[in-house]
């Protein structure tokens, strides 16, 4: 079975000032599919991740060459807006960071600031879908109007999933979204991001092992900068190519 | 074992040096508040003298000379007084305020028979006296000659003299009589020089803050406008009123002693305080909330003003008003652009002549009349409050903003 082609990296190579930190990548990313990044810290997987959605542009050092494409579209080309790029691709980060504003208004920020609604109930609507689609909705119900910073650390997460649901994007990247939680919390996540794929392309950053091979059918492995091995996710860790995947997933390095 | 014992006193000798240090701060200011609550406390009271005053039924006083008519009525009190020194010497106990308290009485009439006793505002001299700041030295006191002390000793022995509120401290302008000199012209003065001070600095000095934190490239340039907006907080402020001088004055043209250049040139110094404030609140907003809003599609204007700004409010706002507390207090700049001027009227829009409150008691300070000095005190202590007022503002508008997050 054949599957379609999301988002390709081609020759790409990232700098930050002089210190190149992203040598040469190719990799590819299909539709509703998990796809892992792992690899030893310090090897570029965020900076990855985010040249993906342009997030990379927020910093000033930061240079990029070779290309990004997503459905066949160079997101670095001049015509692409960065704004609306992003509106495509939602972003969960390492340290939830709900916005300091009640869960009602954290869920609605995205959806208000695209005018993606019509009436109030529009928007009630895609609030209560959306928490539900982040499996929040049932903890949080009757308290939608108090603090989002008031959740626990995995609630938290889970209302970043829902804000970047909210927007309704194609694609969500994930930065290490359970590096901050416990197990159960963790296991919730996982369970949502077996679900989310149906509709989704996704990709996460992990460091667990266990995790990647759990929720991922791809993974692509990190070394320095250099993406040195992707393939399927069984493939990867039954029977790595790499001595270096080898090592890492055994533990040895990383 | 030693050692622990030693370390123990060495952690109790400096909790006790601190402790003296924190007591000798506040001494210093209890001596400081205390010296001027004490002597500024008795200008809110002013002394005066019961006349009796007696007008007919539907009297015609339209033709009357208040100044001659209250002259007449304190003469029939001292049928005695003939001669042309001892009446002088007679009328010189009231202040001229006392003529016109007497032509509002007069204007107020509404053809009742008047007779009883009413009080009119005491000269300064008096005053000074009755509240016992000038001693008696055997029949005189100070400015008072015996001459004088005669007719105050027979108000004294009628019980007519009285000290009430003193309406005109904090109800009219400068004067050259002590005892009319009022502060009302120096707070408007104040008021609308911080208003404009405010209005200019602060839009500008937070869209400064948010172009050098946020949208410039970091470069030569912008290192360089850091370091100048760093080294303009600390220049004199008197620098920033020959600044003022030579934009608003010289180049503009705009009214001397106005308000309303006063406000500019505080405005300017008052600036890159703000600025400084804003960046660093600006910058201590956690990056997370900025990467989410920028990750849900928000463009960075977006993501400035609904998330940095407000987050940064609190902050920007405490800067703002310690500067504007900074700037209410500031005398030198004032000097420069000619809000020095000896201004009677209350100003009644920015662009009148004025003078501000620290520039008022800079020149009550300086005047040779002895119940000057306890007006001094007095404005410094309305300065003090207002000062007060400012920083309650802050903690208020923190704590309020704070709550909304
Ligand atoms: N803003 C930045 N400025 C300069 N260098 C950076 C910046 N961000 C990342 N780097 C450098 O780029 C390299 C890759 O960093 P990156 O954050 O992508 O690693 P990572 O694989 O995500 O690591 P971790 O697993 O620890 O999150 C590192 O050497 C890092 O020092
Ligand atoms: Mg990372």
């Amino acid at each position: 079975m054949t599957k379609e082609l999301k988002i390709s990296a081609k020759n790409l190579n990232v700098f930050y000032g002089k210190k190149q930190a992203l040598f040469d990548i190719n990799l590819n990313i299909y539709a509703n599919e998990v796809t892992s990044l792992i690899g030893p810290s310090g090897c570029g997987k965020s900076t990855l991740i985010k040249c993906f959605n342009r997030m990379n542009d927020l910093v000033d050092i930061c240079k990029y060459s070779g290309q990004i494409m997503i459905d066949g579209q160079d997101i670095n080309h001049s015509s692409t807006d960065p704004v609306s790029l992003r509106t495509r691709i939602g972003m969960v980060f390492q340290k939830p960071n709900p916005f300091p504003k009640s869960l009602y208004d954290n869920i609605a920020y995205g959806p208000r600031l695209h005018g993606m609604f019509n009436t109030k109930e529009d928007l009630d609507e895609i609030v209560i879908s959306s928490l539900k689609k982040a499996g929040l909705f049932n903890e949080v119900k009757d308290r939608l109007f108090e603090s989002g910073t008031g959740l626990s650390g995995g609630q938290q997460q889970r209302l970043c999933i829902a804000r970047a649901l909210a927007v309704n994007p194609e694609i969500i990247l994930m930065d290490e979204p359970c590096s901050a939680l416990d197990p159960i919390a963790t296991a919730k996540i996982e369970e949502l991001i077996e679900e989310l794929k149906e509709k989704y392309t996704i990709v996460i950053v992990t460091h667990s092992m266990q995790q990647a091979a759990r929720v991922s059918n791809r993974t692509a492995y990190m070394h320095m900068g250099e993406l040195i091995e992707t393939g399927l996710t069984k493939n990867i860790f039954s029977n790595p190519k790499h001595a270096k995947t080898q090592d890492y997933i055994t533990g040895r390095i990383g | 074992m030693n050692s622990i014992i030693k370390r123990n006193q060495r952690e109790k000798r400096f909790k006790f040096y601190g402790i003296l240090a924190v007591a000798t701060a506040i001494l210093l200011l209890v001596i400081l508040l205390f010296k001027i609550f004490s002597t500024g406390i008795s200008a809110f009271n002013q002394t005066y003298i019961g006349v009796k005053i007696q007008i007919q039924v539907n009297s015609d006083i339209s033709n009357l000379d208040p100044r001659r008519e209250l002259r007449r009525n304190i003469r029939t009190m001292f049928p005695d007084v003939k001669t042309r020194s001892e009446k002088k010497n007679l009328y010189s106990l009231f202040s001229n305020g006392a003529y016109y308290e007497f032509e509002e009485m007069l204007d107020n009439y509404n053809g009742e028979k008047i007779d009883g006793y009413y009080y009119f505002l005491a000269s300064d001299d008096l005053d000074m006296y009755f509240k016992g700041t000038v001693k008696r030295k055997g029949n005189s006191a100070g400015r008072i000659q015996p001459s004088q002390m005669k007719y105050i000793d027979m108000f004294e022995n009628m019980n007519l003299i009285e000290l009430k509120y003193n309406k005109y401290l904090l109800g009219s302008s400068d004067s050259r009589e002590p005892e009319l000199a009022g502060i009302l012209g120096a707070i408007y003065g104040s008021f609308y020089a911080i208003l404009i001070a405010f209005i200019t600095s602060f839009p500008l000095g937070i869209l400064t803050a948010i172009y050098l934190e946020k949208l410039a490239s970091k470069n030569r340039f912008s290192d360089i406008i850091e370091t100048n907006i760093n080294n303009l907080a600390a220049v004199p402020s008197i620098v920033f009123g020959l600044l003022g001088l030579a934009i608003f004055l010289n180049f503009f043209d705009l009214p001397r002693s106005a308000s309303l250049v006063g406000g500019l040139t505080l405005g300017l110094m008052t600036l890159p305080t703000i600025v400084i404030a804003s960046r660093s609140a600006i910058k201590s907003v956690p990056p997370s909330i900025e990467e989410a809003s920028i990750g849900l599609g928000s463009s960075k204007i977006q993501t400035i003003f609904n998330f940095s700004l407000p987050l940064a409010m609190p902050g920007i706002l405490t800067g703002t008003i310690i500067g504007m507390a900074r700037a209410i207090g500031e005398t030198a700049p004032l000097l420069m652009i000619g809000m020095v001027a000896f201004i009677v009227d209350i100003p009644s829009g920015p662009m009148d002549a004025a003078t501000a409150l620290p520039v008022q008691i800079y020149l009550w300070q300086d005047s040779p009349e002895r119940a000057f000095v306890e007006r001094t005190s007095a404005a410094i202590m309305v300065l003090l409050l207002f000062l007060f007022l400012l920083n309650i503002t802050a903690v208020y508008l923190r704590k309020k903003l704070e709550k909304k997050w």
